[in-house]
């Protein structure tokens, strides 16, 4: 196709509406590829810890800081909105739930189960603490 | 068009990029041994009281380091696999596009190997 071809365009992505379904699935991109760099953050505190408590303090520090909460908490929510979206993927690749009431139900559901686990979660963290 | 296939490609069923459902298969299977393996891990880290000792005395653990070197293979794995197919999505120059895909799987073959050796040097205590 060329730049200024004169043939006449389909409506751009912002003239449609973005239903909760759409939204879902840009959503689960977008997570994943947050989660890839968790992996990264992940394989650096291991690190940090597999070279004794010296290497893993400024490690444990950043982690612990304001930034390092909300990174955490913002991974965590991520992760599960990817995990939840993910078991739904899941559901459709044995035939399950592809009638478009089920759709928009399970996307919902995603939402709620992934608040729920996110906050159940860091209750467990304040608990411990 | 089939009339341009020869019997044995359908047979095969395995399509243009020659690999079938290899790469959707392998997507699901690594997603499927990260479900119960995530959510071990994210609880087992929230009721964890903070430190390097708890930490290191966690991974110490033969199971907790046997499940740990599985998620994070599994991860990786799974990463390369959904990127690779964001990077096919939005690069569309197919050089460009090849060198991201190279480059992105080596780097997650490197740091899949740095965070499984971490585990194992914690793991065997040296």
């Amino acid at each position: 196709m060329t730049a200024h071809s004169k043939l006449p365009l389909s409506p751009h992505l912002q003239i449609y509406r973005l239903p909760l379904t759409a939204l879902l699935s840009v959503i689960h991109r977008a997570t994943g590829v947050v989660l890839g760099l968790g992996c990264l953050i992940l394989v650096w505190v291991l690190a940090a810890a597999a070279n004794g408590p010296e290497a893993f303090e400024p490690a444990f520090q950043h982690l612990a800081s304001w930034y390092g909460q909300l990174f955490l908490f913002g991974m965590t929510f991520s992760l599960y909105l990817h995990f939840c979206n993910g078991i739904r993927h899941l559901f459709w690749d044995v035939g399950m739930g592809f009638e478009l009431e089920t759709v928009a139900k399970t996307a919902k559901l995603v939402f709620v189960a992934a608040t729920a686990l996110t906050i159940a979660t860091w209750l467990v963290v304040i608990f411990v603490e | 068009m089939d009339e341009f296939r020869t019997p044995l490609s359908r047979v095969k069923g395995l399509g243009s990029a020659k690999e079938g459902t290899t790469h959707f298969w392998r997507q699901r299977l690594t997603a499927l041994v990260l479900t119960p393996l995530l959510l071990w891990f994210c609880f087992s880290l929230a009721a964890m009281p903070v430190g390097h000792a708890t930490l290191v005395a966690w991974i110490a653990q033969p199971a907790v380091a046997v499940a740990l070197i599985l998620l994070i293979f599994a991860s990786f794995y799974h990463a390369q696999l959904g990127l690779q197919i964001i990077i096919e999505d939005y690069v569309s120059t197919h050089s460009t596009r090849t060198i991201s895909i190279i480059g992105m799987s080596f780097l997650c073959l490197l740091f899949g190997i740095i965070g499984v050796v971490a585990v194992l040097k914690i793991a065997l205590g040296t």
